[in-house]
């Protein structure tokens, strides 16, 4: 079985975020990229899965600007056989995205398509489930195991108070979240062989925008805390003021 | 004239009680519109909604709205709102609301915005606000076709009375929308699991300064003094170290929460822990380094070794509540 892995170039999770001038989208300027940590976890998944299996590939989609190559050759030293770029501006809309990829899929021979649970930038989670629809295939969400058998997918998944096992039969989409996969490491003869590994590249589609961001702007500032004081002593005084200043207990 | 649909989530029968938020927001849409808030809800009932401005509750009724049957929810929902006219759709940004949300969205061929945490009307229509880049960002949006879709982050808005004389109706679910192939076919309930950590009220996070899991009675009998609405969190270190389950991490790969309290124990306070926590109503730290970057957005400190000050709190907040 073939899986393909939606992947997007997030920047760094220690990264500043500078806001451009207008004030509608963020300064690349040294900004560091890296593939969203979710995102990580689906490709384990997939990699996984085809080892287990012993048969069929694994294929990255992404849709991006052209410095998404950098972050599809990485995944492609884990192991991924191939990648595609769908090249654009996926910006924050989320719909939009959802199209695009779902235009790449339609025809495609994947399984199974995985997702993050969320991409780490603008933290929509909702990418995997919109792609789901548009294909008209089952999608779990929220998963941290994956078997395949006989045509189904069992997938755990975390909800809340515990684990839900949800089947789901093939050709089937789920995104995964943290659980049994431990993202590996490139090896130096995977990051050798990603080099002539296929990795196609073409604009995306168009598609209408679904949302307009008006404005971006920092958060105002928390107020300036304060210590109470130090050790056991310093308790009275913190429970009085939750209870006198703060009113929350 | 289109109305705003208010979705109630149920837990086990039960209304939940961010349902409330949701309608709370619902009316300050449609007051904004100058429309009527109509309420979806299954499983549970939602009477209690007319409280919080709900004109219509409208219960649907079918026998695949099992609990746990999201892609059904998702085609009763989506084919209720096609039959409807509606300006917008308020949702939970729950784990279960984020997991119907995108799917009614989809199926309707709209967007979605996901954790709202501030909603206006004006002349542009609806403008929402909704953080990324974990937090270090505030995003103004507009969806730009009818219905705006948007799941709002629980706790952040109260929930505010406005009282109305609902009318009441049950209509039979249209689920012939909903994928095919998708079978729930177990439930594994998790050692002690209560709330779930991004929708307490009050959360209690223990960082790898509490030494190991034998420890973690400190902060367990911190969250049993502050009562059933208190649920317990925990920093990745702590996670990765199997100590905790990965459900209670807090942060950019965890758990985003809005608690009105939260309590960071032990915790260091790294970006990306701040990333799930920073919008908390009031933050309490305790950490026995003073120059520990938790203290930059506590509200209130204490300097001092946790396997002391926690016991003494715990004690402290039982005698006011009287527990
Ligand atoms: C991509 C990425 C994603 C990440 N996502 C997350 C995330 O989602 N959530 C998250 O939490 N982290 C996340 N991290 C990890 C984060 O960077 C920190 O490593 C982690 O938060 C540290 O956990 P900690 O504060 O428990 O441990 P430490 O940093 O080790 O801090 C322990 C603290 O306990 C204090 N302490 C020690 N003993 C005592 C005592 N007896 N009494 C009182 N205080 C004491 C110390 O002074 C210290 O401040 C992520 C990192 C990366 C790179
Ligand atoms: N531009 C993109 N290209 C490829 N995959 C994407 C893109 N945006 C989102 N995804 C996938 O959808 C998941 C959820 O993203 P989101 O809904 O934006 O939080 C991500 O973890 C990726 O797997």
């Amino acid at each position: 079985m073939n899986i393909t892995v939606c992947v997007k170039r997030v920047p760094d999770t220690e990264t500043r975020i500078r806001i451009t001038d207008d004030g509608k989208d963020i300064s690349r300027d040294g900004v560091k990229y890296v593939l969203s940590p979710y995102d990580e976890f689906a490709v384990e998944a997939a990699l996984q899965l085809v080892e287990h299996a012993g048969a069929g590939e694994v294929t990255l989609l992404s849709y991006g600007d052209a410095a998404t190559t950098e972050s599809l050759r990485a995944g492609l030293a884990l192991g991924a056989h191939r990648a595609v770029l769908l090249t654009g501006d996926p910006s924050m809309d989320g719909w939009a995205t959802a199209r695009v990829l779902a235009t790449e899929l339609k025809d495609g021979d994947a399984g199974l398509v995985l997702f993050g649970i969320k991409a780490v930038d603008d933290d929509q989670q909702q990418v995997g489930p919109m792609v789901a629809e548009l294909l008209k295939r089952p999608c779990a969400s929220s998963v941290t195991a994956i078997d395949v058998a006989n045509g189904v997918a069992t997938c755990r998944r975390a909800v809340e108070g515990g684990q839900e096992v949800v089947e789901l039969d093939l050709p089937a989409v789920a995104t995964v979240t943290k659980g049994r996969y431990e993202p590996r490491y490139a090896s130096l003869r995977g990051i050798m062989m990603a080099k002539r590994k296929p990795l196609t590249e073409k604009a995306a589609p168009a598609v209408e925008p679904g949302l307009s961001v008006e404005v971006l702007r920092h958060p105002p500032r928390r107020p300036e805390g304060r210590i109470v004081g130090e050790g056991p002593p310093a308790v009275p005084e913190l429970v009085r003021l939750l209870r006198e200043e703060a009113r929350v207990l | 004239m289109a109305d705003v649909l208010a979705v109630a989530e149920s837990k086990q029968e039960m209304l939940a009680g961010v349902s409330r938020e949701v309608v709370t927001v619902a009316r300050r849409i449609a007051d904004g519109l100058g429309c009527e808030v109509e309420v979806a809800v299954t499983g549970a009932s939602a009477d209690e909604l007319a409280l919080y401005g709900a004109d219509r509750i409208v219960r649907v009724a079918g026998d695949d709205l099992l609990p746990g049957q999201v892609d059904a929810w998702a085609a009763a929902l989506a084919s209720l709102i096609r039959a409807g006219d509606h300006a917008a759709v308020v949702i939970a940004a729950t784990a279960a609301g984020k997991d119907l949300a995108p799917r009614v969205a989809a199926k309707l061929g709209t967007s979605l915005l996901t954790d709202v945490t501030d909603v206006a009307v004006d002349e542009g229509g609806i403008l929402v606000t909704r953080p990324v880049f974990a937090g270090k960002t505030l995003a103004q949006v507009r969806a730009l076709a009818a219905p705006a879709l948007l799941s709002i982050r629980p706790n952040v808005f109260p929930a505010v009375e406005s009282p109305r004389d609902a009318t009441r109706e049950t209509v039979a679910a249209d689920t012939s929308d909903r994928s095919p192939g998708y079978r729930v076919v177990g439930f594994e309930a998790s050692r002690g699991a209560s709330i779930d950590v991004s929708e307490a009220t009050i959360v209690v996070s223990g960082g790898r300064g509490l030494k190991g899991p034998e420890n973690w009675h400190l902060v367990e009998d911190l969250r049993d003094a502050l009562g059933e609405s208190a649920a317990l969190g925990a920093s990745r270190a702590v996670v990765d170290a199997g100590w905790r389950p990965h459900s209670e991490q807090v942060g950019q790969t965890g758990k985003t929460v809005t608690p009105k309290l939260y309590f960071a124990v032990a915790i260091s306070g790294a970006i990306q822990h701040l990333a799930g926590m920073r919008t908390s109503g009031v933050i309490v730290a305790v950490n026995r380094d003073a120059d520990a970057p938790i203290f930059g957005v506590a509200d209130y400190g204490i300097v001092g070794d946790a396997f002391d000050v926690v016991p003494a709190l715990a004690a402290a907040i039982r005698e006011l509540r009287g527990n």
